[in-house]
């Protein structure tokens, strides 16, 4: 990008400034540390200038907005045409209480939904499950079935908003749950819009919510992506997510490594399956975590999406430009935030919501101040949705688009994140590819790895962490937590009982029975799993099905 | 009151079994009567062996392996072994996940242990261990070794059947088959049959038993099993392999010949491993150890003749030391 | 050979946090401790059991998902149900503050929230565990 006279005059300079006036400034003052490093650990210069861009091509490396490799967004207005998705992600209690919820978000200005279901029905058991005992409610939203999906959802139009839902081995059944609604609100299928998490590799590499061993639970994920391919067009199939990856303590290069990895897999596989890359790519959208130090973050996220893109179009032979573009949701780090003075995390997520901002997202969450101590309240989630609307309406960042771009220290870390997302992709390749190297343990240590030495740097001084080793005070214990009431098991386990005895017995047997019979061939299921929610099959019930057929999975722990 | 041990796990306490082994591990001079007491009740269970390189499987085919054992109404003991850090003596654990879904069974002992520096991927007490569980009444007796290298192959002194565990791709194969890992196995295992290279590592082990059978001439042709143990396939198979193998020993009268070498290897190992606590100890005691130790790093003795003077005060001494047994 | 200090670290209920159960375990590993870490989707019986087989000093209990005030006291129940009296049994995780008092009451020794230094843990383990 710049001319080879101009970088010989640069490179003089710079040796001058360093031999000159950086040299007498050091002898008379050391700076702070030795080596300073992002939170990823990646080593920072003093300065960067054009001679650490020197091979940047403007038209080959960055291009503009909506165009081939997509560094500077998909989209050709981007927030000057519409902003992000306020989306914050909300689920405890009886569904009657999360949809009290999300009427009040919705009031304040949110613009789509996002389903925090409880952990029983995130593992597929029922709330009245013996392994349910003293969970329902507790961390999410209780579904047990198409009558809770309803009063979920009472009184929001499905055409009118986009829902995400945090689903991923039982995916299938919970988008059973909402498409059987939306027939019944009268909203025809390619009216619908929102997003499945869907992502079953992330639950074994570092979220935990498996059922199935992976060759099945991946059949489940592709037999999704199929049917909406086919019969809803609108939605995302799946959110292959960095997010759990990132809180689990990567850095993040490695956030985006192992995120596009899972998406080859789930490319590939789709592939397999017989489908066109064009006819399902264009749906498979991403989820990705925001941390403090701004510059990094959205060095990785324009690193990303010109990654996936050459990914897409080199490796896939991919077509169409949807297929390549990165379409990300970001929930902001809430492994960044405190227990101890959390009203600093108010700060902490404005800065990173500024990181999404600056760096291109489609939608976002923003944590609330009490993350480290409870379920939001809904006076920290009105602060933490203030934040965004702030972000978006007050600072500016949302005038011109990937207003970093050309920043010496941005363009070089978005290359060198690059190299290293590149690297990974072709170890993990070598390794025999993304469930290879979940198997063999690979992805899960890199990230612990990460983990362990981050908590070191913090144990020992080495990195600052405010209220946690410096700037510490006695505080007394927070009050005002959200508390969830522990009779929600109770009255969802007589919901249930009610809701076996007064459904249609044969109906449901046969819905069952269908659903097992399809399951054991190569038949996409979505079908048979519309028929027995409606039928008012249980998640539990539906997941005990394929429980049978394909047995349960307690992966390797890596430690 | 003083807890008689050996009554209480011949009587069935998990308990009394836990603590003996904790003793057994940390060379506590408590087990030794104990063992005593309990070593007429053994000689009952059949031991297996599991071993392979690391990542092979073995906890996996572990796992399912004890499922089928239940099913046919067998009680298990497991022995899962993992490898000690060398720099902090500390170690993680973590075979027992796999077999979570047995942890309640009251009918399936599952012990982690530590090899606390002890090499052949296995512990030093690993062999106490199974008594104990055989006189704990377990009909099967699994040990998983610690992922093996080459030449730890402690594993057969051991078990009854040795089973070796064996993966497509992981481009060791003809290396680790040069080696003494081969020579070891009752039954092959290929699992990850589900990988590419599963048929073409079949063949190469196949090919490998038919030259070895010239030299063995042990009337037994170790079979080759193939299994998915992740998604369950070819445990059945597998297990009758391991029943094959338990009835052409009994049969052959190999099973005794194999137990009494064992016995023979264990009852010399067990002379020596005592001998050599009594005089390590009573040296480290004062730190007269470390002292010689200097001296010969000083050159002021040498080692040859330590070892033959220490020998000679111990075997004058040898009343001061029958106390002590 | 020396006594190590033999530790359960367990997942107990659906919660899948696990960092900082990990994260733990190879940290007590490091301090020379024996560590069977359980995985997740611990019941409590299962969590019992495998202390029991194990003969370990000490059970280590993370929960993240507020379901501690229900699975913490159960794991000591059992292990008193089978007199295992004098396994030190500690907890850490997503805890509000006002939920300790109830623990200790009913028999966790000590509960560590986020933020807490892992050597502070490993002090307070090394200096609680019982001898055998
Ligand atoms: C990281 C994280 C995740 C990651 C977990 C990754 C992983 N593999 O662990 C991901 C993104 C997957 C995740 C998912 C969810 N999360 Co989350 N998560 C967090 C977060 C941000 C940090 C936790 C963490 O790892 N901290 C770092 C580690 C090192 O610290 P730690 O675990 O606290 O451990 C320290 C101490 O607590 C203690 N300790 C911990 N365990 C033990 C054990 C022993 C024996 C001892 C002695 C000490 C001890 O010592 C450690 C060292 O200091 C917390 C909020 C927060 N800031 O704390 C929410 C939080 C725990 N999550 C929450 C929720 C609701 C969820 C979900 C259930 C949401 C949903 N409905 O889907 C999901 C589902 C997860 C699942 N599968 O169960 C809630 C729980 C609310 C509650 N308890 O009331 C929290 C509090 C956030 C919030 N305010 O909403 N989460
Ligand atoms: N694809 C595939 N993976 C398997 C199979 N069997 C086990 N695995 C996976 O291989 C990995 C290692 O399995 P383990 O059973 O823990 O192996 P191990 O030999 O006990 O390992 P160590 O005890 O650590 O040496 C895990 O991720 C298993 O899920 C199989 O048949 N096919
Ligand atoms: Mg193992």
């Amino acid at each position: 990008m710049f001319d080879e006279k101009v970088l010989e005059k640069i490179k003089a300079g710079k040796e001058k400034w360093d031999q000159g006036p950086v040299a007498k400034t050091l002898a008379k003052a050391p700076e702070q540390k030795p080596v300073f490093t992002t939170i990823s650990g990646t080593p920072v210069e003093r300065i960067y200038t054009p001679l650490d861009i020197a091979g940047l091509d403007y038209e080959r490396d960055l291009g503009f907005p909506g165009q081939f490799p997509y560094t500077r967004g998909v989209q050709p207005t981007m927030y000057r045409g519409r902003y992000w998705t306020m989306r914050q992600y909300a689920g405890f209690g009886s569904a009657k209480d999360t949809n009290a919820r999300y009427r009040y978000l919705l009031q304040q200005g949110q613009t789509g939904l996002s389903v925090a279901f409880q952990l029983p029905t995130q593992a597929g058991y029922d709330s009245d499950h013996p392994l349910s005992m003293g969970e329902v409610g507790k961390v999410g939203v209780a579904v047990d079935s198409i009558e809770d999906m309803k009063v979920l959802f009472d009184g929001i139009p499905l055409d009118k908003v986009t829902t995400s839902m945090t689903i991923n081995a039982p995916a299938t059944v919970l988008l059973g749950m909402y498409l059987a609604l939306a027939e019944e609100q009268g909203v025809p299928w390619d009216k619908v819009g929102g997003t499945v998490q869907n992502d079953v590799l992330k639950e074994i590499i570092c979220r935990g919510q498996y059922i199935y061993p992976p060759k099945p639970t991946m059949r489940l994920t592709v037999d999704l992506i199929e049917f909406c391919q086919k019969h809803v067009p609108r939605w995302n199939t799946i959110s292959i997510s960095g997010y759990h990856i990132r809180e689990s303590g990567s850095t993040a290069a490695q956030e985006m490594a192992f995120t596009i990895a899972d998406g080859i897999a789930y490319t590939q596989a789709c592939v397999e399956r017989g489908m066109d890359v064009d006819s399902f790519a264009p749906r498979l959208s991403f989820f990705f975590n925001a941390f403090t130090n701004v510059l990094e973050e959205v060095a990785k996220f324009r690193a990303g999406r010109r990654y996936w893109a050459k990914v897409m179009r080199d490796r896939f032979k991919a077509k169409d430009p949807r297929s390549m573009m990165l379409r990300y949701h970001v929930q902001t780090g809430g492994v960044t935030l405190t227990a101890q003075q959390p009203l600093n995390n108010i700060v902490r997520v404005a800065l990173q919501t500024y990181a999404t901002a600056l760096g291109g997202a489609q939608s976002l969450h923003t944590n609330s101040y009490d993350e480290a101590l409870c379920l939001p309240t809904q006076e920290a989630v009105t602060v933490a949705l203030r934040t965004q609307q702030i972000v978006a309406e007050e600072s500016g960042a949302t005038d011109t688009i990937d207003p970093l771009a050309g920043c010496y220290y941005v363009e070089k870390m978005t290359d060198q994140i690059e190299q290293d997302i590149d690297d990974y992709i072709k170890k993990i390749d070598a390794m025999g590819g993304t469930l290879a190297a979940i198997e063999q343990g690979f992805i899960q240590k890199e990230i612990q790895n990460s983990a362990y030495r981050f908590q070191k740097e913090i144990e020992s001084g080495e990195r600052i962490y405010v209220g946690i080793n410096k700037y510490t005070m006695e505080e007394p214990p927070p009050t005002n937590l959200l508390k969830v009431d522990m009779s929600v098991g109770d009255v969802e386990a007589a919901k249930l009982k009610k809701l076996r005895a007064e459904r249609d017995q044969a109906k449901w047997k046969a819905a069952l029975d269908n659903l097992r019979k399809v399951s054991q061939t190569d038949e996409n299921v979505m079908p048979a799993v519309i028929e027995a929610v409606k039928a008012k099959a249980t998640v539990g019930e539906i997941c005990d099905v394929w429980r049978d057929i394909y047995g349960q999975y307690r992966p390797k722990e890596f430690v | 009151m003083k807890r008689d041990y050996a009554k209480e796990i011949l009587a069935g306490s998990p308990q009394a079994v836990a603590r003996l082994i904790s003793w057994l591990e940390d060379e506590d001079e408590r087990a030794y009567s104990i063992m005593e007491e309990l070593y007429p009740h053994t000689g009952r269970a059949y031991v297996i062996g599991i071993t392979g390189s690391p990542g092979a499987g073995k906890s996996t085919l572990t796992d399912k392996l004890i499922r089928i054992m239940r099913k046919g109404g067998l009680t298990v003991g497991v022995v899962a072994v993992d490898p000690s850090s060398p720099f902090t003596g500390g170690a993680l654990l973590g075979d027992r996940i796999r077999m979570s879904d047995h942890s309640t069974d009251p009918e399936v002992y599952i012990r982690s242990m530590a090899t606390r520096g002890f090499l052949g991927g296995m512990a030093k007490a690993t062999c106490d261990v199974v008594k104990v569980l055989d006189a704990f009444g377990k009909d099967i007796i699994i040990i998983e070794t610690v992922g093996v290298g080459q030449d730890e192959v402690d594993i057969v002194g051991l078990a009854d059947t040795t089973c070796v565990v064996l993966v497509p791709g992981l481009g060791d194969v003809i290396q680790s088959m040069k080696a003494g890992v081969m020579e070891i196995a009752d039954v092959y295992v290929v699992n990850k049959a589900d990988r590419d290279g599963a048929d073409q590592l079949n063949m190469e082990v196949n090919a490998r038993i038919e030259q070895d059978i010239h030299i063995k001439m042990s009337g037994w042709v170790p079979p080759v099993n193939k299994t998915i143990a992740v998604d369950n396939v070819g445990m059945q198979d597998l297990w009758e392999s391991i029943l094959k193998h338990r009835a052409f020993l009994e049969e052959s009268g190999r099973l005794v010949e194999k137990r009494r070498k064992q016995t023979y290897q264990e009852t010399l190992r067990m002379i020596h491993n005592e001998l050599f606590r009594l005089i390590r100890d009573q040296l480290s005691e004062d730190g007269r150890l470390d002292r010689l130790v200097e001296e010969i790093l000083e050159r002021k003795r040498d080692p040859y003749s330590t070892m033959r003077e220490i020998l000679s005060e111990w075997l004058d001494s040898t009343p001061k030391y029958k106390e002590a047994l | 050979m020396a006594k190590k200090i033999k530790i359960i670290v367990a997942k107990p209920g659906l919660d899948g946090h696990d960092r900082g159960a990990k994260l733990l375990a190879r940290i007590f590993a490091e301090e020379g401790m024996e560590v069977v870490y359980t995985g997740l989707r611990q019941t409590p019986e299962m969590i019992v059991a495998a202390a029991e087989q194990e003969d370990a000093d000490v059970v280590g209990l993370s929960s993240l998902s507020g379901v501690h005030n229900y699975f913490f006291p159960r794991v000591v129940e059992l292990l008193k149900d089978k007199g295992l009296n004098d396994v030190l049994v500690v907890g850490g995780g997503i805890i509000p503050v006002e939920d300790y008092d109830f623990l200790q009451k009913s028999g966790v020794k000590a509960i560590f929230g986020p933020g807490t230094p892992t050597m502070e843990i490993v002090n307070f383990i090394k200096s609680n565990a019982r001898a055998r």
